[in-house]
């Protein structure tokens, strides 16, 4: 990871008053960058909400240090603190008795924005989130489970804070839109570049979200802090290994994309070569079928039983592929396509029909076993 | 009707007429002091429920010392008022205030307690100061549970005033007074009539202005969250 460092804990331990001396979170250290997605992932019970709410001192620690942006945080109003911090939260809490465009603008009213600009902002937050413009002013209680989480999230934005704590943002609605939200989300984020510290026990929301997963034991004990692709390939120890669970590799190849991965050339032969040429391409690979491509386009494939008796591949009428991947597509993508095809073998296109070469079976399992 | 008219004493409706610029001056002065009551009983009540609220021990005495105030019949506390304070207004409000208190904040404290904890943190995490959080977010969600301590306290003293006719006071309760010293019916019927009409009246009002300032609290009642527990445990049931 490169970058300055926007969220640093050091050392951070709490123990609540009611907790007999056990600790909820023990020395716990770990910097955030500016601009990345930080997941903390884990067992019920083990921390994270904790930690999250340490930063925004909705929680006070009882030891170690809190900067955000370089200033400690136990050093500043925790009001003027919080109004500078996204926080989002699972159960939301909206206020019941505010329209949605005055939640929205909850914040911007805190900080005493004139009205005109907290109503541009509103219609901004408002377009972003793809919320309808129908739905502002209405109370709480008349939107969905999925407007109120946008809506959530749309107020949290409301000053365009640079950090953004989230608590299981999306763990209150059903998987579908779950899947929305994330995905809008995700796209949000790429725009827009806060730092974020979410917090989810979903270990897949965490691989799909994260740029970096901290995955925590019980007392907020880090057992690894690391990319979700490094996680998947090399779980730190037994604890990690388990909570990640089966399918490993499954999940591993649904974070790669086939551009990040050596495509192999594979049989090809143009239109107008003779018969020979693409036995010979045949060969070479030891495929029983090669693909016809004509100045650099797919036209599709022919095999032994197909050219038998032609002069030239193109009399043997080239068959189309039935699915090809993108060099965006993701290797779990690629591996569908392999095992559904006859030819055993995921063809690489991009823009439209221009060929590109072939993954098989062998090339992804190597990435994977490396 | 008219065979029952032939025995019974009849409503001089004369008398009505004569006497109505004194009758509609009882019924503003029965007006005045209700209001009074409630509108005093709310000044002392809202800092001491607020600060119950704050500080968990103080609602058990709070509660215990206005149960109290409560449950001492009117004409005790009017007799045990009058050598200090005489035959005045204050001896009238002292008692009528002394009845609203425990509605009042019993009412407002379990509106507070109500307030749905989500909504709470998230305005904490926001950056709302503590007076912002109550001013902002929890009386104005407490309201519904508030306006109906307020109704109910209300009503309760619009009857309590016509005790008060005991010490010279009494708004319409004059005319029942009277009415039954002189064994004059009409007055009693014209006292209690208007004295019920006055606090059916003022509930339905009092009814639309919570309609006016809380109208997210009807918007789709169905979906409604349901009533948080800390409401039954404190505080009399909100219709
Ligand atoms: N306000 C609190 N008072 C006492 N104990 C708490 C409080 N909040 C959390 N805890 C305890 O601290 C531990 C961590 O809780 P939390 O951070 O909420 O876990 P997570 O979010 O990972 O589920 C738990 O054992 C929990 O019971
Ligand atoms: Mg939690």
């Amino acid at each position: 990871m490169t970058g300055d460092v926007m969220i640093s804990l050091k050392n951070v331990s709490k123990v609540f008053d009611s907790a007999e001396g056990s600790a909820a979170v023990h020395d716990l250290s770990m910097d955030i960058v500016r601009g990345e997605t930080v997941v903390l992932v884990g067992p019920s019970g083990c921390g994270k909400t904790t930690t999250m709410k340490m930063i925004n001192r909705l929680v006070e620690p009882t030891s170690g240090e809190i900067t955000v942006n370089g200033t400690d945080v136990m050093k500043q109003d925790p009001v003027e603190l919080r109004r500078g911090i996204g926080y989002v939260i699972q159960s939301i809490g909206l206020m019941p008795h505010r329209t949605i465009a005055q939640n929205i603008a909850t914040v911007p009213e805190l900080l005493k924005w004139d009205a005109t600009k907290v109503k541009q902002r509103v219609a901004e937050l408002s377009d972003i989130l793809e919320l309808d413009e129908a739905l502002l002013g209405r109370y709480p209680n008349e939107l969905s489970g999925g407007q109120r989480q946008r809506v959530g999230v749309a107020r949290a934005l409301a000053v365009d804070p640079p950090v953004m704590l989230m608590d299981e943002p999306f763990g209150a609605v059903d998987p579908i839109v779950r899947e929305r939200l994330q995905d809008q989300f995700l796209d949000l984020q790429d725009r827009l570049k806060k730092t974020i510290v979410f917090v989810t026990h979903d270990i897949d929301e965490a691989i799909k979200m994260a740029d970096r997963i901290a995955i925590l034991n019980r007392g907020g004990v880090i057992e690894q802090f690391a990319s979700p692709e490094e996680i998947l390939r090399s779980p730190a120890n037994d604890f990690v290994k388990q909570f990640v669970g089966v399918e490993r590799g499954l999940k591993r190849l649904a974070l790669l994309k086939v551009s990040q991965i050596g495509i192999e050339e594979g049989p090809v032969v143009s239109p107008e070569a003779p018969i020979r040429d693409a036995e010979r391409a045949m060969e070479k690979f030891d495929y029983d079928w090669c693909s016809v491509v004509e100045d650099g386009e797919l036209l599709g494939w022919v095999d032994r039983e197909s050219l038998g008796g032609c002069l030239t591949v193109a009399e043997a009428q080239a068959r189309p592929f039935s699915a090809y991947v993108t060099h965006d597509s993701t290797l779990r993508e690629a591996l569908d396509s392999i095992v559904t095809s006859r030819t055993q073998v995921a063809v690489v296109a991009s823009g439209g029909q221009r060929y590109v070469g072939i993954l098989s079976l062998e090339r992804i399992s190597k990435e994977i076993i490396s | 009707m008219n065979l029952a008219q032939a025995d019974r004493p009849t409503i001089k409706w004369s008398w009505i007429g004569d006497n109505s610029d004194k009758i509609f001056a009882r019924f503003i002065e029965h007006i005045e002091l209700t209001v009074l009551a409630v509108a005093i009983g709310l000044l002392i009540s809202v800092p001491l429920a607020i600060y119950a609220y704050r500080h968990r021990w103080f609602y058990t005495p709070l509660t215990s010392v206005t149960g109290i105030l409560y449950t001492i019949p009117s004409l005790a506390l009017f007799a045990f008022l009058l050598p200090y304070t005489g035959l005045t207004v204050q001896t009238a409000e002292i008692g009528l205030v002394g009845y609203t208190l425990l509605i009042l904040i019993r009412n407002i404290v379990a509106g507070l307690a109500g307030v749905p904890p989500d909504v709470r943190e998230a305005a904490r995490g926001m950056g709302f100061s503590s007076g912002q959080m109550l001013w902002r977010v929890e009386m104005p969600l407490a309201l519904p549970v508030i306006m109906a301590g307020v109704r109910l306290a209300t009503v309760t003293t619009v009857g309590l005033v016509t005790v008060t006719a005991l010490i010279g006071k009494g708004g319409l309760g004059f005319f029942i007074l009277s009415g039954m010293r002189t064994d004059f019916i009409t007055a009693i019927l014209v006292g209690s009539i208007l004295s019920l009409v006055l606090a059916v009246t003022v509930d339905g009002l009092l009814v639309y202005l919570e309609r006016r300032i809380t109208p997210w609290s009807r918007s789709r009642a169905g979906q409604r969250r349901p009533a948080p527990k800390t409401q039954s445990s404190i505080g009399p049931r909100v219709a």
